[in-house]
This record gives structure tokens, C-alpha cells and sequence, in this order.
């Protein structure tokens, strides 16, 4: 059984290393790694059709985060709900919505989750109860507190899941969504992607205390723990913990993954505020997939023909959704006007 | 010499009130800081505190007393010596209000007056005229209240939230008693914290809740524009109609009286520019009732504007739960035949009393009072247009880009041939509200701005 590395912080108390073994199992080894695998093969697929003019606009990718979003899918439970904001399309691969209608979505056809109105930052699935994909840095986060104020409102057994990046940290509504939340004991998890990185900003030049993120919330009494998001299973343990706190009534709580994006901030960012070596170094030491490769491997959980197997597959996958995004037609002209109003 | 006391206004909006009770009696000896009485008016319960020393000489408004003018004497302290037969003075109230200018936030003198020397509640408008029910006389803040309550009774997911709409029943008083009957759960008390609130609202009606967000002002809800605009009003088109968020956005907008710049400022053409938002701006009681109803059914976000001084104002409501009037319809206030008025909120009372001036000059003004603002009912503005072939439309906000000027618009694509006279635009001053008495009224277009307009377009000096 494999054994976790995060570092753990709970409401502005030191830090201390939680390194007890995690039970899992080796089909769920196998499922985070193929979900891991799915998002990257997905984003770098994403690349190369913008990079032929398939798809438009912004494209924010996830390759290098894939852990965190794996590993809090892991913990939730059936009613839980997701938002997120522009990077979203590992959240809904994750939530386990069809990789056909986001690709489509980014190549902004009628067969996409949106229809084509809304792109890469804009989908939804009421079924795999994601809410989207929201364009403006930090307001999904009072909108995913309106969702956990409805679960308790409807009395329904349901935390909302709010992501938002080290960027949106900053914006003025967080703190007064993390005021309410606390205020009224909401159940809502609260986690932050910290990829060090708010487009070109490093954290250290947009934020202070940078290296404590996860205390944003120790004014409110928040609970805060921060997590190696680059370990699926570090990810899964303190969603786990988050989740059941949110859960059992004691209201919202605040987890902070150290992630890090290989890709610029969209596809048009050459990322010249940080250097090739600091990349290739998180590549090689930190990658989330190889690292779980690594211990399925020396575990024997699986051997290299079955990860060869599990690759193509991946693949086949990803190249459906990627054909199917480009032969869905463009939504018909009379859409352009529906949909305006219920 | 005795002291008067006079009837304190306890808003700058504040007219009159009622004389609740008295803590002190006739003879009693008063010091500063002492409460002589309690007085209420539709949105506030206060205390009347002594300001001077002496004994309490003469109670001249008893209690229970309703309807008593702001600044009427209520009583009279003697000071150190004095007896009874020094009291001269009589129970009327002073002529204007501007004689008594130590009485707190009194009204501007009439002449200046922007609104409250405006008598709107003399032209109270009729009932949907489909209505042969039967009807109560109520204010707007009551008419308002009873929309929530009674959409709140028949639909469970239906709540109400914002700054002190529960515990403290309303910054306006329009919520009063809504705490009692839906406890807290439905009737939520947020801090201020607009932004916050207004998305976790949206969040909540995307979720399927249909929520009412109260700002306390729409001032205010600039704070929270872009959880309107970007999150509210949007996600339906962009989510190719999935997510959808049926809510209300309530509170008062435009101006109040005395307050200022950035507490009188009117958004109709501000939300009425966004496509995904309805938005709707009564004037009668009958109408903020039923069109409250209509919006908290609605399926869409709906912005719905209020105004602070029609609050108080009486109009004959239907007396039916299940009575509504339907978004995006306009209402012909009064039918005429020689020029088309449009207005919206405070201004039809404007509107209705330039008719009245019209009339007796000879000029038979059509008044419609739009109510909704978006959609807009072009068909009935056009078809009074080509019935009098004059217009002149009026709003309290600013003209640049206003209603008025997609009003002018829309009767010149569609009826250009039907025009006598150029479109003629009433609006307010093109400047930050000032808060000078003199230079308010000067900001706020008056019925005799109406009044000139329509002669204008009729041709008549």
C-alpha cells in the first residue's frame, strides 16, 4: 500500500507531517491512473488543435495538476457538487462527463456540453452535477457557496466543492464568501490550486505570507490544510478529511494543493517569467502520473504491458473525442438566439 | 419663552407619522437627552428626546394620534418660572417646513420641494382594468411584502435575503413581519457584503432555489453588478440553456431625497442593456404587486427597481393571491389623444400630474406607464403614438444612453411617419446628484418640465 508525503496544516496550527499508510485499493490505483492519464492526454490533444486553429480564444490547460482533481474526485460522494473557474476541463473529465462534448465544446460545436456558446471556461452537467466552468477570476467562489447554502437549504446529505487558483485568492468575494460560509456553518470545501503562478504574477510577488495559503481562512475559523497536490493520494486523503468535515455540519473548510502547470497560463502565454530548468524540474522530481507510475510498478500493481495497454486505450479515447469535435457541425444560425431567456 | 417640540422627521422621505405614546407627562421636569415620546411611521419606530431643559408644560398632539405632520408642536416645555398661560402657541403646523430649520432633515420648501410637495397619491391609479374583483387600498411597501409572503406560502424553495431584511424587518420596512412568518431559514439576515451575497443568491438559484436578493439600495448593487451581469444573466445562453437562474434582484433605485450623489442614482438603462435580464420599475401599488409575484415566478433573473418615496404612497390593489400582472406589458394610466407621455416608477405620478396641467390648457396627454423596461412594450407605446403623433418620454436618470433614448429609437424606426413633432426627451440633470435642496429639484426633471415638453411637441407656447 502506498503511503502519503503531504505535509498537513489544520487552522493555522503548525505544520506536521500526516505520513500514516492509506488503504486503497489496487483498482482504485489503477482508476486515478488512468483518470491522471486521461486529463493529460485530453489537455495535449487541446494544445495541438489550437495550435491548428481548431479551437479559438482561451485555452487554460491543466497538464502538470491532474493529482488534484483526481484525488478529490476520489472523496466525494454522490451529491456532492463542482465548480470551478476557466481551467476546467480536468474537472469535468474528472466529474466523468463525455470527453466527445468538451472537446466539441473547445472546437465550439453544436455536439459540445454548451452547444458552442459557451468554450472552453463555459460547461456544464447537471447529470455529473458540475457547474461549471466560470470565466471571472474568483466568482465562482461565492456562487459555490450559494450552492452549499441550497444543500443545506434543501437538507440534502451534499458539499459544494468550490476550486479556485492562488490568483483568484486575492479577489475581495473569496473573503466574503469564506465570511458567510463560516458564519452560517456551510458545507463547503474550498480548494485551492496554488501552480504558484497567477498568469505571470510568481505568488510571492501578488501574495502575502504565499508559503500559507492554506491559513486564507484562520480569521473565520476556517480549517485549512495544505497538501502535496503533485500526490493523488495525499490529494485524496485530505479531501477525504475535508469533505467529511464539511459533511458532518462543523461548516466550510480550506485545503491548499501544491500543483505546478507545465503549459503557460492559456495557450498564448509564452511563460517568460519563469525558466525552462524550473519547469523540467518539477517534471522529472514531481510529475503526478509518473509518480504513481513509479508505485504501481515497484508494487507490482501493474506491470509495463498492462500500462501499455492502459495508454492505448487513453488514447483511443482521446482521439474519438478529438475526430468527434471536429465532424459535430457548428450550431445551426437560429441558436444564436435561443437560449437568451428560460 | 416656552419651547415648542416639534413632530421630528425620521427620513429625509418622512412626511408625516404617528404619535405612539407618551413617556412623559404634563408637569413632568424634562432634562436634555430625556424621552418625551415615541413616534412611528410605516418603516420605523423612534424616540423623541428632549434637546432643552425644563418642565413639560403642555401636550398639544395626544397619543395614538395618526397622521401627524412633520413638524407640527407636539408639546411645549416651560422653562425655570414659567407657567401654562405662557403657551401661546397654536397646534397647526407651520406654514413650511423651512420656518422651522433646526427640526431635523426637514423637507425642502415646496417650491423647491422635488417630491414631496408632488401630491401622486392624488391621482392614484386605477387597477388593471381586467380586475372587477374586489380591492384593498394599500401602500407600495405593503403591496411589496405581500407578493413575498404570499409567493413564499406557495413555493418552498422561494427566500428572501439580504442586509437587515429579517431581524431589523427590512432597512425600508418592506419586509416587515416576513421574519415571523418564515423564520430564518427563508428570511435571511447577510452582512454587508453585496458582491458576496448577490453570487452566493445566483449560486442558489442555479442550484434551483429561487431566491429574492434585497439591496438595501441599487446604489449598493454595484458592488455585485458583475454576479448580475456575468454570472446571473449569461450562464444561461452560455451553458446552451442548462443552467438557468430564476431569481429576483429587488431594493429601491433612483433617487431618495437628500442624500447625495452616490445615494441617488437610477440603473433602468444600466440593466435594462443586458439581454438574459428582465427588468421592471413599477409606480402603483397594484403594479410592484403583481409584477413582484410575476418576477418571482419568472424563470429568469429579474431586475426590479423600486423607488423610496412611492413606498409610503396608497393605491387600490386586487385583493387576490393568485393576481398578477405579466412582464413586458405597459399600462395606459390615462388614455388622451393629442400627445403620447411615457414614464416608469416615480415619474408617472409626474407624469399624470402634467396631464392634469395639460388638460386644463387644453392638451389631452396620453400617459403609459411602462412598468417594464425590458422587454419593452413597443406595440402599445407605437400604437399611441400613431393614435396622438407626439411624444415626449421622461425618466429620473440621466439621458445619455437612458430609456428614453431607445424609447425615441424605437418610435422612429417603427413609426417615423406617424411623428408631427420630434421625439422630446425629459430626464435628469446631467450631473452627480447634488444635495443642496434647490440644486436636487433643479436635477430632477418636474411635471412642469412634462408639462414644457408636451407643448413643445404640440406646438403650443
Amino acid at each position: 500500500m502506498a503511503s502519503t508525503k503531504a505535509t498537513a496544516s489544520r487552522g493555522g496550527g503548525k505544520r506536521k507531517a500526516a505520513a500514516a499508510p492509506i488503504k486503497v485499493s489496487v483498482e482504485d490505483l489503477q482508476s486515478y491512473y488512468r483518470d491522471m492519464l486521461l486529463i493529460r492526454r485530453f489537455e495535449e490533444k487541446a494544445g495541438q488543435m489550437y495550435g491548428m486553429g481548431l479551437i479559438g480564444g482561451f485555452c487554460h490547460l491543466y497538464i502538470g495538476q491532474e493529482a488534484v482533481v483526481v484525488g478529490v474526485q476520489a472523496a466525494m460522494g454522490p451529491l456532492d457538487t463542482v465548480l470551478t473557474s476557466y481551467r476546467d476541463h480536468a474537472h469535468m473529465l474528472a466529474c466523468g462527463m463525455d470527453p466527445k462534448g468538451v472537446m466539441a465544446e473547445l472546437t465550439g460545436r453544436s455536439g459540445g456540453y454548451s452547444k458552442g456558446k459557451g468554450g472552453s471556461m463555459h460547461m456544464f452537467s447537471r447529470e455529473e452535477r458540475f457547474f461549471g466552468g466560470h470565466g471571472i477570476v474568483g466568482a465562482q467562489v461565492p456562487l459555490g457557496t450559494g450552492f452549499a447554502f441550497a444543500h443545506r437549504y434543501l437538507e440534502e446529505d451534499a458539499v459544494s466543492i468550490t476550486y479556485l487558483g492562488d490568483g483568484a485568492l486575492n479577489q475581495g468575494q473569496v473573503y466574503e464568501s469564506f465570511n458567510m460560509a463560516a458564519l452560517w456553518s456551510l458545507p463547503a470545501v474550498y480548494v485551492i490550486e496554488n501552480n504558484k503562478y497567477g498568469m505571470g504574477t510568481s505568488i510571492e510577488r501578488s501574495s502575502a505570507k504565499s508559503t500559507e495559503l492554506y491559513n486564507r481562512g484562520q480569521a473565520y475559523g476556517i480549517p485549512g490544510l495544505q497538501v502535496d497536490g503533485m500526490d493523488v493520494l495525499a490529494v485524496r486523503e485530505a479531501a477525504e478529511k475535508a469533505l467529511g468535515h464539511a459533511r458532518s455540519g462543523k461548516g466550510p473548510f480550506i485545503m491548499e494543493m501544491l500543483t505546478y502547470r507545465y503549459r503557460g497560463h492559456s495557450m498564448s502565454d509564452p511563460a517568460k517569467y519563469r525558466s525552462k530548468e524550473e519547469v523540467q524540474k518539477v517534471r522529472q522530481e514531481r510529475d503526478p502520473i509518473e509518480r504513481l507510475r513509479g508505485i504501481m510498478i515497484e508494487r507490482k500493481v501493474m506491470d509495463e504491458d498492462r500500462l501499455k495497454a492502459l495508454d492505448k486505450e487513453v488514447k483511443a479515447i482521446v482521439s474519438e473525442a478529438a475526430d468527434f469535435a471536429q465532424t459535430s457541425p457548428e450550431p445551426d444560425p437560429s441558436e444564436l438566439y435561443t437560449d437568451v431567456y428560460v | 419663552m416656552p419651547i415648542e417640540v416639534l413632530m421630528p422627521a425620521l427620513s429625509p422621505t418622512m412626511t408625516e407619522g404617528k404619535l405612539a405614546k407618551w413617556l412623559k407627562q404634563e408637569g413632568d421636569e424634562v432634562s436634555s437627552g430625556d424621552i418625551l415620546a415615541e413616534i412611528e411611521t410605516d418603516k420605523a419606530t423612534m424616540e423623541v428626546e428632549a434637546v432643552d431643559e425644563g418642565v413639560l408644560g403642555k401636550i398639544m398632539v395626544a397619543e395614538g394620534t395618526e397622521e401627524v405632520p412633520v413638524n407640527q408642536v407636539i408639546a411645549v416645555l416651560l422653562e425655570d418660572g414659567e407657567d401654562a398661560s405662557a403657551i401661546t402657541v397654536s397646534a397647526a403646523p407651520p406654514p413650511a417646513p423651512a420656518a422651522a430649520p433646526e427640526a431635523p432633515a426637514a423637507e425642502a420648501p415646496p417650491a423647491a420641494a422635488p417630491v414631496a410637495a408632488a401630491p401622486p397619491m392624488a391621482t392614484p391609479a386605477a387597477a388593471e382594468p381586467e380586475w372587477t374583483g374586489a380591492t384593498v387600498t394599500q401602500t407600495v411597501r405593503e403591496a411589496l411584502r405581500d407578493a413575498m409572503a404570499e409567493e413564499m406560502r406557495t413555493d418552498s424553495r422561494v427566500f428572501l435575503m439580504g442586509e437587515e431584511v429579517a431581524e431589523y424587518q427590512g432597512a425600508y420596512k418592506v419586509s416587515q413581519g416576513l421574519l415571523d412568518e418564515f423564520g430564518a431559514r427563508r428570511v435571511v439576515d447577510t452582512p454587508i457584503t453585496e458582491h458576496g451575497f448577490a453570487g452566493l443568491g445566483v449560486g442558489a438559484a442555479m442550484y434551483g432555489l429561487r431566491p429574492i436578493v434585497e439591496f438595501m439600495t441599487f446604489n449598493f448593487a454595484m458592488q455585485a453588478i458583475d454576479q448580475i451581469l456575468n454570472s446571473a444573466a449569461k450562464t444561461h445562453y452560455m451553458s446552451g440553456g442548462q443552467i438557468s437562474s430564476p431569481m429576483v434582484f429587488r431594493g429601491p433605485n433612483g433617487a431618495a431625497a437628500r442624500v447625495a450623489a452616490q445615494h441617488s442614482q437610477c440603473y433602468a438603462s444600466w440593466y435594462a442593456h443586458v439581454p438574459g435580464l428582465k427588468v421592471v420599475s413599477p409606480y402603483s401599488a397594484a403594479d410592484a404587486k403583481g409584477l413582484l409575484k410575476s418576477a418571482i415566478r419568472d424563470d429568469n433573473p429579474v431586475i426590479f427597481l423600486e423607488n423610496e418615496i412611492l413606498y409610503g404612497q396608497s393605491f387600490d390593489v386586487p385583493d387576490s393571491p393568485d393576481w398578477t400582472v405579466p412582464i413586458g406589458k405597459a399600462r395606459i394610466a390615462r388614455p388622451g389623444k393629442d400627445v403620447t407621455i411615457t414614464a416608469f416608477s416615480i415619474m408617472v405620478g409626474k407624469a399624470l400630474e402634467a396631464a392634469e396641467t395639460l388638460a386644463a390648457e387644453g392638451i389631452d396627454a396620453e400617459v403609459i406607464d411602462l412598468r417594464s423596461l425590458r422587454p419593452l412594450d413597443t406595440e402599445t407605446i407605437i400604437a399611441s403614438v400613431q393614435k396622438t403623433n407626439r411624444l415626449v418620454n421622461c425618466e429620473e436618470g440621466w439621458g445619455y444612453a437612458g430609456i428614453g433614448s431607445e424609447v425615441a429609437s424605437v418610435v422612429m424606426e417603427q413609426a417615423f411617419d406617424w411623428l408631427d413633432a420630434p421625439v422630446k426627451r425629459v430626464y435628469g440633470a446631467d450631473v452627480p446628484m447634488p444635495y443642496a435642496a434647490n440644486l436636487e429639484a433643479l436635477a430632477l426633471p418636474q411635471a412642469h418640465d412634462i408639462v414644457a415638453g408636451a407643448k413643445e411637441v404640440c406646438y403650443r407656447s
